[in-house]
């Protein structure tokens, strides 16, 4: 069979980066209708980015992107899927990818198929996301040159800012299904960050940094992103080797959330059903953590910027209690894990043929009523040793989600009779199961992150290797 | 069946895409670099991409996961003395690649200017790189077969393993057609295959659990997967996993280490390799920028990045910048000999290009990247090297790394081993390395005779890019050994 067509224009304007979801849908519906494919669906996505990078008041890489790309899928007459991704999304293109689709869903696994979420035309959660109009090039230039300027001038020992970027976006997905299903969702964002790097003579050279979001340019805490990288940099540069030993470790929000974040398949139901995570099915229920720790996702907090509405099956995002009172009360869940567990989609899908799942934002905070803590704190006094675990590095090789181990290096500070001085070079090893019953507190109001919220966290005895 | 797209009506942008690159480009591409240079850019350089890749993903015995895509896109470059502004787009029909070209421009506050005279001299004959390589997308195995390959290694991996509570096999084929053009008349065509196979398992046994994976991949090699002796991974990730199963958790400190050959290259990658790349000597972050022709390491350490050796994963036929690969001395008996450079390495830092410009895809500017990375053959065996350690680790397998901005590395142990009176005993887990380059290096002391490479992802600031990483079993006698 072959199909005619008038031209071959694209569903995607480059000129705009806007995708025409009626135009994709007319193209589908009659592809598919010419090809005997009955039931599809198709996840697109098109984004306009610029962004800048300086180096000593010079501009040092300008860059502009137009990306769009699809993912579309198919069910076959044994009710079998198969996918295909592509960035041309013109008509041969489209056609392409259904056929390709099609071909793979001969290897469909008849064990595992995915449906169409039962939510996927449910109403949306009303998000405030405001639009805002690109700044250009130019302008981006100039506010990053000044920027780095500024941070330059903060001490003496920051000699350059290598890593540093400021960027807009503006983006667009869609969600579009056989029977009807229509999911749109427009977006501006906007980035900086800056990492410092400072010497001393005689010394090692430091370095830290800070990151700013917001939903254009103009929102940026551009001011506050340079004291942060200010402040960072300067307090590693007197630093000391740490002894090696067991230390009660102070994590800032956003070194916990990272390790959470490594963690985070403690709360895959893909990964419990797969049998790689360190949950199971009789997790949910069961006392995971210390009973003053509570996790939510919350893809939906005002503190998210860039927040999806709806998930890569069209399921809306929503918030759900993953840990209350530290008992695991839920899992993430796309429509196929979870119908496998008798559940409700909860907005954390990919779009495949084995369809991935992953978390959105998390909130990490006191259980109500509990004192997060307190009592723990308060046994410490200032003479004891304190680690402070400012930020984590190497995740992807030094976290053994499936086993539950990490062995981490980090940047920190030891904190010793009420006074901190940075740490040289470490690690911190330790199991999350252990971890997350050996914390002892919290501290402070829980601060809001790019990767979510959550206050300062203090564990107890975990193994620190120093160079000392 | 569907339409292929050779098959449909098209604009002529898709007409030439569907009989891809080639000297057809020729007119469009030189107009476009006429017009850019007409604009007062000083270099004007475009790189087109076609792609087509294949996953597949079989766990226990079933296939979960067959993930096809293709995609195209273009990457347009404009230099203006040491500046330079970058356009990506995935529209390569002429006035996508038009609205490219004038985007990067402005970035450097440029505009076309149809009055000015170009100072373009037109392309060189193309140099056709994929001329030999046409059919090696068809020569690939198909999805059936590679499904029946895949299949072969989870059940190997069944017949050969004990408490494993899962069994992965996973294969992905990244087929991309390239031509790149600048307005010096840079103009060559190229096709790179890479493929890589791999077996991933967890091993559970009450509270003891143990997840091991191994990944293979070549250049190149069309029968790659063909070729692929499932049995022997099987059995090699299998033995792992067994051992370390029930390993202890290895004691912390300042240990001497012995660490082994292939994969165990990831230390000179992370810990030097980077350093040595000029996008590093631009940032103001290697401590080596002006070390060349001085000792950097241990007089037992030579280190080589070449894009020439057949089949590894590192290597090209030209760079994504149009030039041939080189092999590239980096040091030479502990001293530094040179820097792996780009076209912008070259203008901002003055060492002198080495064919390794690299990007993950069209949306990347090059950089410059390291290729196939090692660290050469030493006078020793690894017996030589464990006999001489009293208590230290042996590393037998490594897992990812990186580096930081100023200059400090780490790397995870998959698998480790306590050296005690120079033999290896008891297995230990959970080790992370950690060190600054220029401490480390003056420690490598000795390197043996069994020089392997192994294939990787290295990601950086073009993306993530194949490479090899290699060396013999070497020794570093002194480094920071995190556990527990």
């Amino acid at each position: 069979m072959t199909i005619s067509t008038p031209a071959d224009s694209s569903s995607a304007d480059s000129a705009t980066s806007s995708l025409n979801a009626e135009h994709l849908r007319q193209r589908l519906e009659q592809l598919a209708s010419s090809a005997g494919i009955r039931q599809w669906d198709l996840g697109a996505a098109c984004s306009t980015d610029t962004s800048v990078q300086v180096d000593r008041g010079e501009a040092k890489q300008l860059k502009g992107a137009q990306r769009s790309s699809i993912t579309v899928r198919v069910w076959n007459d044994d009710g079998l899927v198969g996918v295909t991704s592509t960035s041309d999304l013109s008509y041969s293109g489209l056609a392409r990818a259904l056929s390709g689709a099609r071909d793979a869903s001969a290897y469909g696994n008849p064990d595992d198929t995915p449906a169409f979420s039962p939510l996927a035309t449910a109403p949306l959660a009303h998000l405030d996301q405001p639009q805002h109009e690109p700044r250009g090039i130019l302008q981006l230039l100039d506010t990053l040159r000044d920027a780095e300027r500024q941070l330059l001038g903060r001490h003496k020992a920051i000699g350059t800012v290598p890593y540093n970027g400021l960027a807009e976006r503006s983006s667009e997905r869609i969600y579009l299904n056989s029977t009807g299903a229509c999911r749109q969702q427009r977006l501006t964002t906007a980035s900086l960050y800056l990492y410092a790097r400072a010497e001393e003579t005689g010394r090692k050279p430091r370095s830290a940094g800070a990151v700013r979001l917001g939903y254009g340019a103009s929102e940026l805490d551009i001011a506050g992103c340079i004291d942060e990288a200010a402040e960072r940099t300067i307090a590693h540069l007197d630093y000391a080797p740490i002894e090696t030993g067991r230390y009660t470790c102070v994590f800032s929000p956003e070194a916990f959330l990272d390790l959470i974040g490594a963690f985070s398949s403690l709360f895959n139901a893909r990964a419990v059903l797969d049998g790689v995570s360190l949950s199971n099915r009789e997790s949910i229920g069961q006392q995971l953590a210390v009973p003053f720790l509570s996790i939510h996702d919350n893809g939906l907090h005002p503190g998210n910027i860039g927040a999806a509405a709806f998930d890569g099956e069209g399921t809306p995002t929503s918030p759900l209690t993953l840990l209350e009172g530290g008992v695991m009360r839920s899992f993430l869940h796309s429509e196929a894990t979870a119908r496998a567990f008798g559940v409700a989609p909860t907005g954390h899908a990919g779009l495949g043929a084995k369809v991935s799942v992953g978390p959105d934002w998390f909130e990490i905070t006191a259980t109500p009523g509990s004192g997060g803590g307190q009592a723990g704190l308060d046994r410490f006094n200032a003479g004891e040793p304190i680690v402070w675990i400012d930020s984590l590095s190497a995740l992807h090789a030094g976290v053994k989600a499936s086993q539950g181990s990490f062995s981490l290096p980090f940047d920190g500070w030891l904190v010793r009779g009420g006074e901190a001085r940075s740490i040289e070079a470490a690690t911190v090893a330790g199991d999350i199961r252990s971890l997350l019953k050996a914390i002892v507190g919290f501290e402070g109001e829980a601060k809001v992150t790019p990767d979510g919220l959550c206050p300062l966290v203090w564990v107890e005895s975990l193994s620190v290797t120093g160079e000392s | 069946m569907i339409a292929t797209p050779s098959a449909s009506p098209s604009t002529a942008a898709n007409a030439s895409l569907a009989d891809g690159f080639g000297d057809h480009w020729r007119p469009r591409l030189e107009t476009l670099l006429a017009d850019g240079r007409a604009a007062g850019a000083d270099l004007v350089e475009v790189f087109l991409e076609r792609t087509d890749h294949l996953g597949v993903l079989a766990e226990q015995e079933r296939i979960t996961s067959v993930t096809p895509a293709f995609g195209m896109g273009a990457g347009i470059r404009v230099f203006l003395a040491h500046r330079d502004g970058f356009v990506s787009t995935n529209d390569l029909s002429e006035a996508g690649l038009q609205r490219a070209l004038e985007q990067a421009l402005g970035m450097l506050g440029l505009q076309r200017n149809s009055q000015a005279a170009s100072l373009f001299d037109g392309l060189t004959p193309l140099r056709d790189f994929a001329a030999t390589k046409a059919d090696w997308l068809q020569r690939c195995p198909m999805l059936q077969e590679a499904t029946v390959r895949l299949l072969d290694g989870t059940a190997a991996l069944q017949r050969r393993g004990r408490h494993l509570q899962a069994r992965r096999g996973s294969y992905a084929r990244d087929w991309q057609e390239v031509l790149v053009a600048a307005s010096d008349g840079t103009f060559g065509r190229d096709v790179r295959l890479h493929q890589s196979v791999g077996l991933n398992v967890l091993a559970a046994d009450g509270e003891h659990r143990a997840g091991v994976g191994r990944r293979y991949g070549t250049e190149g090699r069309p029968d790659d997967l063909r070729q692929w002796d499932a049995e022997a991974s099987a059995a090699e990730v299998c033995e792992s996993a067994g051992t370390m199963l029930y390993a202890d958790y290895v004691e912390a400190g300042q240990l001497p280490v012995v660490l082994a050959n292939r994969f165990g290259g990831v230390i000179f990658h992370e810990a030097c390799g980077h350093l040595l790349e000029t996008t590093q000597v631009e940032r103001g972050t290697t401590p080596f920028a002006e070390k060349v022709g001085e000792p950097i390491a241990h007089a037992a350490v030579t280190a080589i990045d070449e894009g020439l050796t057949g089949g590894a994963f590192g290597s090209l036929s030209m760079d994504d910048e149009g030039m041939e690969p080189q092999r590239t001395v980096l040091i030479e008996n502990g001293v530094l000999q040179r820097f792996i450079s780009d076209r912008a390495g070259e203008l901002r830092t003055g060492h002198a290009r080495t064919g390794s410009g690299r990007r993950q895809s069209h949306t990347f500017a090059a950089a410059s990247r390291m290729r196939n990375t090692y660290i050469a053959a030493g006078p020793h065996t690894p017996d030589d090297l464990i006999a001489s350690v009293d208590k230290g680790l042996y590393c037998k397998s490594m897992g990812g790394g990186s580096v930081g901005p100023t200059g400090q590395f780490n790397f995870a142990v998959e698998e480790g081993y306590l050296i005690e009176n120079g033999k290896l005993t008891k297995p230990v887990k959970g080790a992370t390395l950690i060190g600054e380059a220029k401490e480390v290096m003056p420690r490598i002391s000795m390197c043996a005779n069994d020089l392997e490479l192994a294939a990787g992802f290295c990601g950086s600031v073009s993306g993530s890019i194949f490479v090899t990483v290699g060396q013999p079993h070497i020794k570093v006698d002194s480094i920071t050994v995190g556990g527990r």
